[in-house]
């Protein structure tokens, strides 16, 4: 009954997505309040109707309905009941499912925080997530119900892949949605924007919060998965440049790119079109990434054979919405003009700077992926593009992105004089280079990748200091707190952001330059040395888990004789589906870890336990700071949309809108 | 600086911007494909010798055998029309089983054997890697072999 309900709803909530994408905008389009005040009370009713959905789903998982397909593949009794309700988007159906509650989601806080939006243009917003909406009701209810009964039910469930069973299932989908689904916010003002004929600065303000926060909701989400994918497999890498990885990266890229662009947009009302672009850009690799990770082309683009209607029904969503908007810009965005005039050192030609790297980085990225889809659906041949590929391209066209970083923001909009910024920029550019060179001595061996990835993030610190600093001296409020008050969250957001760069590029020269790696064979009670500490095998013991039988190992580490630690990796056989799984023991610490996990018994007899093992031991310096300086990153933005300015500039800049003048207020 | 100028300079920074990201790109793309072939393509002598390649099939049964004292494994890679012997030192990932598919990558050496460097298998008990089932598709195909007992749960 509880999986026909939730069928039902989403049956409902597609009507009332349809009513929510066609009326609000036909009213727009004819001046008629009543059609456009429909928007807001169907965008919350169709959230409610996508979230009993969901929530019928979840019930089932949870009150294992074996009955239910969806439950019967991807969940058992066995398994703890929050990883029972994690399993809810654990499958393709399910995580489509979550795609659309969180879209739902973002559509209601969009109806909350817009009481200052013009009623044409929220009715335009709301109508166009509601057509993203129908799109997705209707593959969900066509290709992909993911309430689909099972006759007869199964007695048990197949289970969920052991590699889901972790804690990183609960938090990581559901956040890097929140930060996918997050663009559709500024795509639908973009598009918004562009069917009203009105872009100007007032567009930009209003998208900029959602964006920030759609952003800082990414970022969380890739750094989740990629921790996650560096202690759960057993490998000790954090980015493997897979797939399924650049299909999250790639809209973060563009929010990237478009966060600074919208900054250009709302102070100075340049790079107008550009950021139109990006917004539309942002939302289909977005869409793009879901439908790469979620429809099995990745594993094969002949997964698509096996169920065409899902894969047409994709290509065609994806041409509508893609084709659709972007022939809509080259429609309208023609009649916008270029905005004011700007030298070549000035914070605008610093942001295009930033939009021009970030933007080749994106198609560098995109060409890795998806080339080697192309030539295998042509059939002409199968090829497989590497990590050395990313990394060639990548970090040499990231480098002068984070150089410009530092300058940037101590630059003035329009022009700045090239002398005052040599002066001020002059000790910052001192400590980088005497950092870059002293710091890789310290820790033991010098290098020059090392030396300039130190460098570049040093150089993030110092000029930062130096910005924080111009910025309280010029202030003209009396004591410290009173001038750090003065300048705005936005401000200190950005600042925190950038510093979060600087924190992640030490981590990722760090481990670079000086992680260690070494697979052993070890028996018991054998030890072996490495990067200054011992590491002995005492063997591995059996017991039991709540879902799975495990064999732990036990090993200790000695520095200099004395014991600092036992580490017990794991390895896990899963009782449901008989799979093994390798838990790594990782001692995490401010300055690296130390991470051991198992192989398999590779004595004379491989089936005893008791022999010798193969032991996987690295010792990975700084690389939480990896992690660190992506949450500082998004930490940022979400400091930065806490800004006033936000919300009381909506007050003014609506009723100004309303009242025809036009101004720009200028910069903070 | 004369608008004009100023437009030139921004053409030409952007020109050359866009030049060296391209080079990069390209100069990457070249050195870094790695392409992938099936055991019967390896007997063909159609694989490289002194590149990195993949290749892909299943491991075959009884095949695996460990070096005593030491992380290397040997084991064959057979498409069911013919079989690679290959050589791998290190850790196998867990979901690697004789009978089942695997992917792996490293270079043909003089000998005959494949020595990867690396062993892939992000895949469940139920999934074989589409490399790995291409293998065995293409072989089927360009064979007339009559009794192949594949395990036909590996084609879900």
């Amino acid at each position: 009954m509880i999986p026909e309900l939730g069928h039902f709803a989403l049956i409902v909530a597609l009507l009332t997505a349809i009513v929510q994408g066609t009326l609000p905008m036909l009213g727009a389009a004819m001046r008629e309040p009543r059609l456009m005040a429909l928007a807001r009370p169907a965008a919350r009713a169709q959230f409610l109707l996508v979230a009993l959905a969901f929530g019928c789903l979840a019930w089932s998982f949870v009150a294992n309905d074996f009955s239910v397909q969806n439950v019967a593949t991807n969940s058992n009794s066995e398994l703890p009941l929050h990883y029972r309700v994690a399993a809810t988007w654990g499958s393709h159906e399910g995580s489509l499912l979550l795609w659309t509650l969180m879209l739902g989601g973002w559509s209601f806080a969009v109806t909350l925080f817009s009481r200052n939006l013009p009623a044409p243009m929220l009715a335009r917003v709301i109508s166009v997530m509601g057509l993203v909406s129908v799109g997705f009701l209707l593959f969900l209810l066509f290709t992909s119900n993911p309430f689909e009964r099972l006759v007869p039910a199964a007695a048990e469930g197949r289970d969920l892949n052991p590699l889901l069973q972790d804690p990183g299932m609960v938090f990581h989908p559901p956040l890097l949605y929140m930060g996918y689904v997050g663009f559709s916010v500024a795509f639908s003002f973009a598009i918004a924007a562009l069917l009203g004929g009105r872009l100007d600065a007032t567009w930009a303000r209003w998208s900029r919060p959602w964006t920030t926060v759609a952003w800082s909701f990414l970022t969380v989400g890739i750094a989740l998965g990629s921790a996650w994918a560096y202690y759960t497999l057993g490998w000790g890498g954090w980015w493997f440049w897979d797939p399924v990885e650049n299909a999250s990266f790639m809209p973060w890229l563009t929010g990237t790119a478009l966060i600074h662009s919208l900054a250009v947009t709302e102070k100075r009302g340049a790079f107008k079109s550009w950021t139109v672009l990006l917004a539309i850009v942002a939302f289909s690799l977005s869409l793009l990434g879901t439908f790469l990770v979620r429809s099995g082309v990745l594993t094969s683009v002949h997964a698509f054979a096996t169920d065409p209607a899902r894969g047409v029904f994709i290509l065609v969503f994806l041409a509508i919405v893609i084709g659709g908007s972007l022939a809509l810009f080259a429609w309208r965005a023609g009649k916008v003009g270029l905005g004011g005039a700007f030298d070549l050192v000035s914070r605008e030609s610093m942001l295009l700077a930033n939009n021009v790297l970030l933007v080749v980085a994106l198609a560098s990225v995109l060409l890795g992926t998806l080339y080697p889809l192309f030539l295998d659906a042509l059939n002409l041949g199968k090829i497989s593009v590497g990590p050395p590929y990313f990394d060639t391209v990548f970090y040499p066209l990231m480098a002068p992105a984070a150089f410009l970083m530092g300058v940037g923001p101590l630059t003035r909009w329009t022009r700045t004089p090239l002398p005052e910024l040599a002066t001020r920029l002059r000790w910052a550019l001192g400590v980088a280079i005497v950092t870059a060179l002293i710091v890789p001595f310290l820790l033991g061996r010098w290098s020059l990748l090392v030396a300039f990835g130190l460098f570049l993030a040093f150089w993030i610190f110092a000029t930062t200091v130096v910005n924080l600093r111009q910025r309280l001296s010029s202030s003209p409020r009396h004591g410290l707190l009173a001038k750090l008050r003065a300048n705005s969250p936005s401000y200190y957001g950005m600042i925190l952001a950038h510093l979060g760069i600087g924190v992640f590029v030490v981590g990722v020269t760090l481990v670079k330059g000086y992680e260690v790696e070494k697979d052993v064979r070890l028996d018991t009670g054998e030890s072996v040395a490495l990067g200054g500490y011992d590491f002995k095998f005492l063997g591995v013991t059996p017991g039991p888990g709540p879902n799975y039988r495990a064999l732990t190992g036990s090993v200790e580490v000695r520095k200099d004789g004395r014991l600092i630690e036992t580490l017990a990796p794991e390895k896990r056989i899963y009782n449901a589906s008989g799979q093994t799984m390798t838990i790594a023991a990782i001692d995490t610490g401010f300055f690296g870890d130390r991470y051991v996990s198992l192989g398999e018994p590779v004595g004379t007899d491989p089936t005893k336990i008791d022999g010798a093992w193969g032991v996987r031991i690295y010792l990975k310096p700084f690389v939480d700071w990896i992690w660190m300086g992506a949450f500082l990153m998004a930490l940022g933005g979400f400091i930065a949309v806490s800004d006033r300015r936000y919300r009381l500039a909506l007050k003014t800049r609506a009723a100004r809108v309303f009242g025809g003048a036009v101004g720009n207020v200028g910069a903070d | 600086m004369k608008p004009r100028t100023r437009r030139f300079a921004w053409i030409a920074a952007g020109v050359a911007i866009l030049g060296v990201a391209a080079a990069l790109v390209l100069s990457a793309f070249q050195s870094n494909l790695v392409f992938f072939f099936t055991p019967s393509q390896i007997a063909a002598n159609e694989a490289p010798q002194g590149r990195p390649f993949r290749v892909g099939g299943m491991v075959e049964a009884g095949s695996l055998v460990r070096t005593p004292d030491s992380l290397t494994v040997r084991f064959r890679v057979t498409d069911t029309a013919k079989t690679i012997p290959v050589s791998f030192t290190g850790l196998l990932p867990d979901l690697f089983k004789e009978g089942k598919g695997a992917v792996a990558q490293g270079m043909l050496g003089p000998d005959g054997v494949f020595y990867a460097s690396e062993v892939l298998a992000k895949h469940d008990e139920n999934y074989m890697p589409p490399q790995a089932k291409d293998a065995i598709d293409q072989a089927r195909k360009g064979t007339t072999m009559k009794s192949l007992h594949q395990d036909s749960k590996a084609d879900r």
